[in-house]
């Protein structure tokens, strides 16, 4: 790594004011940063950690949502949702391994957009609103593409509102050295609506299959994707682990696994 | 350099460190505690794994600075007040849970976690739980089998002798 400070805020303000230094960086779990950083993929002059802001690292209920504060791991996601938002919980029960999960957080991930990252396929699926320091951005409009987002320089994720489906679940298919998704797919049933979200597959990130979600709203069950059009294999990632056709196949695979286990 | 303080099994202790300063390091450089290995460095194999506040982290992606005031727990700390070998540590000699022993701490600690959150854990849960811990010696059956005598299940089949 190269060298650089570290600075480790207590509260919100006092990291905003942090950050103003010249290329000063955020650093959250740091389970994605720090390896990058031990690659030299990165360098900042100053880290800003935000792991020791306590008002950051909560879950609560309001009406028929559920908030997540930016600072919340993991593994308080996969506990403290479980009952309200089952879906979720077992999504983020299923990031990384026990001790990656004790340290990577939901404000992190939803930052970094890892094209592979489980939360933002339920971020698209739910219409989740992404909640920083200094405005509220639809999930819609929060996520750009591989590793891009909304965000400005300085501005950090203090929460995700998830409105809380009736029913959903998450499937992936595992890439089984990493255990990132290949494909990974949040489908969620509302009153009113389907959301599908699709991670891991797409150059362009984070997407949602749309076709799906008008056909699941008249047909909630597995059989309403047997004629819908798949999201094209042009648009998909090929690497080593998989071509892009095979992950275009996998979407619907994927979906109407979801389907059959949402709850 | 920045001052940090933290407690590592019972003992405070305070030094300053490096801002790139991981905790792997800081316990094994400075505090010499060499007990929690470093197999990857990439946070793949948790031959690293420490408690930090009770809590199961790969110690080579945290930084010493992110653990100023925590409480911090290594494999030097697991063993009975009088130096007997605790329950975890006993089942692994017991049931030839290590062959190399690069991965053990790792696993004793991640054991540890996994016994604090399910103290009756199925087989299928305890390998499970490991999926972060690596054994290159590929000797997981011991020490799923260590793990479940550890919670005090039956052992099925009893230990695989080593000779």
């Amino acid at each position: 790594m190269y060298a650089f400070e570290i600075e480790r805020p207590k509260s919100v303000d006092e990291a905003l004011a942090a950050l103003g230094a010249e290329e000063a960086q955020p650093i959250s779990g740091g389970q994605t940063l720090i390896p990058t950083l031990k690659q030299r993929l990165a360098m900042p002059s100053k880290l800003v950690s935000l792991s020791g802001i306590d008002e950051l690292r909560y879950l609560r209920r309001e009406g028929d949502a559920l908030m997540i504060g930016g600072g919340a791991t993991h593994g308080m996601v996969a506990r403290e949702a479980a009952t309200d938002f089952p879906g979720l919980a077992k999504l983020a029960g299923k990031i990384g391994d026990p001790a990656v999960r004790n340290r990577g957080t939901i404000g992190g991930s939803i930052a970094n957009n890892d094209p592979s990252a489980c939360y933002p396929s339920a971020a698209m699926a739910c219409g989740a609103t992404i909640v920083t320091n200094s405005r509220e951005i639809a999930a819609d409009e929060y996520f750009q593409g591989m590793f891009m987002t909304a965000l400005e320089e300085g501005e950090i994720v203090t929460g995700v509102r998830f409105p809380i489906p009736q029913a959903s679940a998450y499937m992936k298919f595992e890439q089984i050295a990493s255990r990132f998704p290949l494909v990974g797919v949040f489908v969620a049933r509302f009153a009113d609506r389907v959301g599908v979200g699709v991670t891991g597959a797409s150059n362009n990130g984070v997407l949602r299959w749309r076709e799906a979600e008008e056909a699941l709203a008249a047909n909630f069950s597995p059989d309403a994707l047997a004629d819908v059009t798949a999201p094209r294999a042009s648009d998909m990632i090929a690497d080593l682990h998989g071509t892009a056709e095979y992950r275009a196949h996998l979407i619907p695979v994927m979906t109407k696994r979801a389907v059959a286990a949402a709850e | 350099m920045s001052d940090v303080t933290m407690t590592v099994n019972g003992k405070t202790v305070s030094r300053a460190v490096r801002g790139n300063e991981l905790l792997v390091e800081f316990l094994r450089e400075q505090l010499r505690l060499t007990g929690t290995h470093v197999g990857c460095d990439t946070s793949q194999c948790g031959a690293c794994c420490v408690h930090v506040n009770g809590e199961l982290v790969k110690a080579c992606t945290i930084f010493a600075a992110e653990a100023d005031g925590a409480e911090v727990s290594t494999i030097e700390g697991q063993a009975n007040p009088d130096g007997s070998l605790n329950v975890i540590q006993q089942a692994f000699q017991d049931h030839h849970g290590l062959q190399c022993g690069f991965c053990t701490p790792g696993m004793v600690m991640a054991a540890a976690s996994l016994l604090k959150e399910n103290p009756k854990p199925s087989e299928q849960e305890i390998r499970h739980y490991l999926q972060g811990n690596i054994c290159r010696c590929t000797g997981y059956h011991n020490i799923v089998r260590a793990i479940m005598a550890a919670s005090g299940q039956e052992v099925e089949g009893g230990a695989i002798a080593a000779e």
